[in-house]
């Protein structure tokens, strides 16, 4: 099958990008970041500078790619991975539009790559169980009922790769905190630290200059992990309990 | 934005059950008597007083709100998505703007010149001399202008409340799997049938008073 | 050169108690002025930084990610194994350690695979405490599975996303460690050398992926927690970014690389497509719990499936080969995954491969599905169900257990494993050789450590599954955190290591050298082809069945690509700048250099174990044949720039199992 592609091309975060035209022969068993790395290969062929993605384990789960298409984060496949999206998604002939993500909170560092630290800073600030190797009891010594576990385990599933708020029209990181927080509210040993917890992260995401949420719900439908935004929900009621309580 | 939201909810309610008089067949008798309760009751005039505030710290918040999502969003993408949320979720703040001005229309109309305005028309009932209300409606949703932009601006409310009713809840982190669903039609339901209501008003003055 | 592993006398059961009980340590006020720097942030490195942090060290943490919750721990799918015996199925601790001995084909250490065995509990318990959302039963309490070559149920698991929900519980750690000022975390740094300063190592030198600048690191020692090299067969498991360079530059600096030919090919992976393939994907062991290998009996339907006149529902029960149930019953398709990979190759080497490329055999989930189906069915008092109930049944039963790996399996290929049996074929997916370590997981190098599967200490010649993630979170966890001290308590009166003098100049300008060579060659081929061609060559003849003949041409042809290499690569940009490209290009230099010691390791090992089959030493079964009398020792090689690379041999000592020929039938 034959593409054309408009792909962003930007040197670095204090120049201006714009999109490139190229066409690239694909097959439909490829996978997406397949048919980039044929186009990388062409341009480096004509000694030409290829194009800078981001890219890991390219099986959907380490968070690392990270690239708008047609203007959906991770493509127009549901509950998908750039990296597990395999062009038979795509017909012979199409224009394929890819952009970095777009988000105040994630500089561009080149092309596709933005810089998605924010989201580390935002667990650092709490986003975890204050407990030192070797403190632990015993594992079954805490019973967590078996859809609780799933609750959690629902929540812990992200990825981090920051589609939520690359796709929030208010470039809002809250799925990304409130699946942190839901994911370690289920659970008994994460109830200890819920109320600072909650504080810290929500107070970095706005440190970091990520949008409000105002419940539009596409950071849910581009999720790859599915995360759902009863998760934002939750965190905004214990946002709300956080902030009753007083110090 | 939640809070100030379901309040301003509650009082659609309660200036839609009195507007509803404007329907009764009596001269507008009954209209009339129940503004000049809203008008004189130093109750109502708190509340009235407490919803001006709620009306302006929903606005003010809002622009606030989408002033910071502006700049956290930078950007926008050069092809838009076509994702399954609703037209109205991502337009809030442009709807609101739109209510915010036509509810200076509004208020010009009515409250200004109630407060304000001069050769009032007034009428008594019982020996009761009151403003005219009534009147003043009629003489504005008799004129086609005013009718068309009263009907377009009750259509922008229906948008803001299609997304914000439900959501006001979402974001106070009411969610629960048995009530949300109930929650997401009341909303629509209710977005639907307030301003149809409001919107009944122009329309029947409209057709059967000019 | 002598080396001495450390291991201390006594009991091997309370030898590890023992030691930790006896070993240096360092006061919490030397704590505070000592610095630590740790390279690699997966289970090993992240749990390492944030005990290391917890205790007081002032730690650097390095990774060439843009964030530490990155690291390619996160893609390990089955679980975590732990001698808890919650299933009351006769484990042990011994048990476990007995499984991992004769699992990895009596190659490994006795003292480290006994201690990985009795910290194995305490992993779980940290985790649990950590939030890690393991599965469990409705009574609340852990739930458990099986793996191959083992008869209990000790694997404890998260769906399939294991290894994600342990790196996260480390990356938290970590995160927690770095809010406190405890660790600093270096992302999108990616270590280039390794400072050594009279002898012990004192500091790294790291690009600045971001910016392309060349910085120092100075500490009173080092730990590598870098991952594996199974990247050098180009097409494996690994993710794409996984490296050998910081152990390289550790080996180039004297430390030793052991065993390098000990790599573990995974049975069960999505098989090559097409030319354009970047890397494999596994499909989870744990599915071999409920799925079944076949093959067609026969040549002529084999043939039938690859040109697609026939699908796997063509052939009846009677036409097929459930090859590993035949010929291991005892563990049928749980057997090790040496042993189901080679017997896949075998399969596929008579001509009864499925896919068109003939390199695939069927993992079929229709029987499973039809006993979960009339389980379902009974537990919920159906009487008489259909078929098509009880499919019905039985599906949503798989989908609970395996549901996203059939989910990932269907996007990959296109195809509904839950109809039509999935296509699986062996694929390098760990690398149990690695940098040679003693008792505390230090390398020959002193002050440099090496942990997880960077370090080659526990698996022996084959790995069990689910024991990367216990031995990554053993090391980072419950073992550097003592066994540091044993270095660093001599190291209490060192001022702050200066990174302003001679040798970190020296190391500098090195890596300095060596990145503008690599951009300055302008030749015409791209890094990735090279990448591709070595992959190739190592798969070739340095794969899943090794022959001294090939071992012999595949080396020399290696030495030729590498010449090519640095006569015809072409490096896009600047070195200094962020750069992709000239980061591939450093990794593939070192692959091309690794690929030619796990050459002479194999070449030198005249013995088949574990995941090393060298094709003549095989049984008439064809089956492995070890030679423990010559070669029951760990080979540990450094580097020659002139090829003469010199084996340096530790002697395995067994004083607590027998020696025995793996029988899993």
């Amino acid at each position: 099958m034959k593409l054309k592609l408009k792909v962003w091309r930007q040197k670095n975060n204090q120049t201006k990008g714009s999109f490139e035209q190229h066409t690239v022969e694909a097959t439909e068993h490829m996978s997406f970041l397949e048919m980039l790395d044929v186009l990388n290969e062409q341009l480096i062929s004509e000694k030409k500078d290829p194009i800078a993605f981001e890219h890991d384990c390219r099986e959907g789960i380490c968070g690392t790619c990270s690239m708008v298409i047609n203007g959906q984060p991770h493509g127009p496949q549901k509950g998908t991975t750039t990296c597990q999206l395999h062009m038979r998604q795509f017909k012979d002939g199409d224009t394929i539009v890819i952009e970095p993500y777009r988000v105040n909170a994630f500089p561009i560092m080149k092309d596709l790559v933005v810089d998605r630290s924010a989201y580390d800073r935002i667990i650092q600030a709490g986003g975890y169980i204050s407990v030192n190797t070797g403190q632990a009891p015993d594992g079954n010594s805490i019973p967590i009922e078996k859809n609780t576990a799933l609750k959690a385990f629902g929540a812990a599933a992200c990825i981090g790769c920051g589609a939520c708020a690359a796709a929030c029209p208010n470039g809002s990181a809250m799925l990304f905190t409130s699946a942190k927080i839901s994911h370690l509210s289920h659970l008994p040993q994460g109830q200890v630290e819920q109320t600072k917890r909650v504080r810290g992260m929500v107070a970095q995401m706005d440190k970091e200059g990520f949008g409000f949420c105002s419940n539009i719900g596409a950071c849910e439908v581009e999720c790859p992990k599915e995360i759902s935004t009863e998760n934002i929900a939750l965190m905004n009621r214990e946002y709300l309990k956080a902030s009753l309580v007083s110090e | 934005m939640s809070l100030t939201g379901l309040f301003l909810i509650l009082f659609l309610i309660v200036h839609l059950t009195g507007n509803l008089q404007l329907l009764s067949d009596d001269g507008g008798e009954a209209f009339n008597i129940y503004t000049d309760f809203m008008s004189h009751n130093p109750l109502i005039q708190i509340i009235a007083k407490g919803n001006y505030i709620f009306i302006l710290s929903h606005a003010i918040l809002g622009i606030l709100l989408a002033l910071k999502n502006k700049k956290a969003k930078g950007s926008k993408y050069a092809v838009s998505a076509n994702n399954k949320s609703s037209w109205a979720s991502g337009n809030m703040a442009l709807l609101g703007t739109l209510i915010f001005a036509f509810l200076f229309m509004h208020m010009g109309h009515f409250w200004f010149q109630f407060k304000f305005g001069s050769e009032l028309p007034l009428v008594s009932y019982d020996g009761v001399e009151m403003i005219d209300a009534y009147t003043k409606v009629v003489s504005v949703m008799s004129q086609p202008l005013w009718m068309a932009l009263y009907i377009v601006g009750l259509a922008v409310l229906a948008f803001h409340l299609w997304h914000g009713f439900a959501s006001a809840f979402q974001t106070l982190g009411l969610r629960h799997k048995k009530y949300t669903p109930l929650i997401s039609v009341l909303g629509k339901a209710y977005a639907i049938i307030i301003p149809l209501g409001f919107a009944i008003l122009p329309l029947y003055i409209f057709f059967t008073q000019s | 050169m002598h080396l001495d592993n450390k291991v201390s006398d006594g009991e091997l059961a309370t030898k590890w108690v023992n030691y930790r009980s006896t070993m240096n340590l360092v006061a919490p006020n030397n704590k505070r002025r000592i610095e630590v720097i740790v390279v690699g942030t997966g289970l090993a490195g992240a749990s390492a930084a944030a005990t290391l942090g917890e205790l007081g060290y002032k730690v650097k943490c390095f990774s060439f990610h843009d964030s530490p919750r990155r690291a390619h721990s996160i893609a390990a799918q089955g679980g975590i194994n732990a001698a808890k015996n919650y299933q009351n199925d006769g484990d042990s601790v011994y048990r476990l350690f007995y499984d991992t001995i004769k699992g990895g084909d009596y190659r490994s250490r006795e003292a480290n695979v006994h201690r990985l065995a009795e910290v194995s509990v305490d992993i779980i318990d940290q985790c649990v405490a950590q939030g890690v959302p393991f599965a469990r039963e409705y009574g609340g309490l852990l739930a458990n599975r099986s793996f191959g070559g083992v008869q209990v149920s000790r694997t404890f698991y998260a769906k399939g996303q294991t290894g994600q929900q342990l790196l996260i519980g480390a990356y938290q750690a970590l995160s927690r460690q770095i809010s406190k000022g405890a660790v600093t975390m270096y992302n999108r740094h990616e270590m280039l050398d390794v400072v050594k300063i009279d002898g012990k190592a004192r500091g790294i030198i790291a690009r600045n992926n971001k910016t392309g600048e060349i910085e120092r690191f100075a500490g009173h020692c080092v730990v590598l927690a870098t991952g594996g090299y199974g990247n050098v067969f180009y097409l494996s498991t690994n993710a794409m970014c996984s490296n050998v360079t910081a152990a390289w530059k550790a080996v180039k600096r004297g430390a030793l690389m052991a065993n390098p030919c000990y790599t573990q090919i995974h049975p069960t992976c999505i098989p090559v497509s097409g030319e354009y393939q970047s890397k494999l994907t596994l499909m989870s062991e744990s599915l071999r719990n409920d799925g079944r290998v076949w093959v067609p009996n026969s040549v002529e339907d084999a043939e039938a499936i690859r040109e697609r006149r026939k699908t796997a529902l063509d052939i009846p029960e009677a036409n097929r080969d459930y090859y590993l149930e035949r010929r291991y019953p005892a563990f049928g398709n749980l057997v090790p995954r040496d042993v189901a990979s080679r017997a896949a190759k075998i399969a596929c080497d008579e001509g009864k491969g499925v896919a068109p490329t003939g390199l695939a055999v069927y993992l079929d989930f229709a029987s499973a599905i039809e006993r979960y189906g009339k389980g379902e069915a009974i537990s919920r008092g159906i009487p008489n169900p259909s078929d098509s109930k009880i499919t019905e049944l039985g599906e949503a039963v798989v989908a609970q257990k395996y549901g996203n790996l059939f989910q990932m399996y269907e996007k990959i290929t296109g195809e509904n494993p839950y109809k039509m049996p999935m296509k699986i074929y062996p694929a390098v997916h760990y690398t149990m050789g690695g940098l040679w370590v003693d008792y505390n997981l230090e390398t020959n190098v002193p002050g440099l450590f090496a942990l997880g599967e960077s370090n080659f200490s526990d698996h022996g010649a084959n790995r069990l599954g689910a024991s990367a993630l216990m031995q990554g979170l053993a090391d980072g966890y419950f073992v550097i955190p003592y066994t540091i001290g044993q270095f660093l308590s001599n190291e209490i009166r060192t001022a702050p290591i200066d990174p302003n003098q001679e040798a970190f100049d020296v190391a500098e300008k090195n890596v300095k050298g060596l990145l503008d060579k690599l951009i300055y060659i302008k030749g015409n081929q791209s890094v990735e082809s090279f990448h591709r061609r070595l992959g190739k060559l190592v798969w070739d003849y340095c794969g899943m069945s090794r022959n001294a003949e090939g071992l012999e041409k595949g080396r020399k042809l290696i030495k030729e690509l590498r010449e090519e290499f640095y006569k015809d690569v072409f490096v896009p940009g600047d070195a200094n700048e962020f750069n992709p490209e000239l980061e591939k290009a450093v990794r593939v230099a070192d692959f091309l250099e690794l690929g030619e010691v796990m050459m002479v390791d194999a070449l030198n090992r005249n013995e088949s174990c574990g995941g090393h089959f060298r094709e003549e030493y095989a049984t008439e079964e064809g089956e492995a044949k070890r030679n423990d009398k010559d070669y029951a020792y760990v080979a540990a090689w450094s580097w020659s720039d002139d090829g003469n690379h010199v084996l340096h041999k530790e002697d395995l000592k067994f004083d607590n199992v027998e020696l025995k020929t793996r029988s899993y039938k």
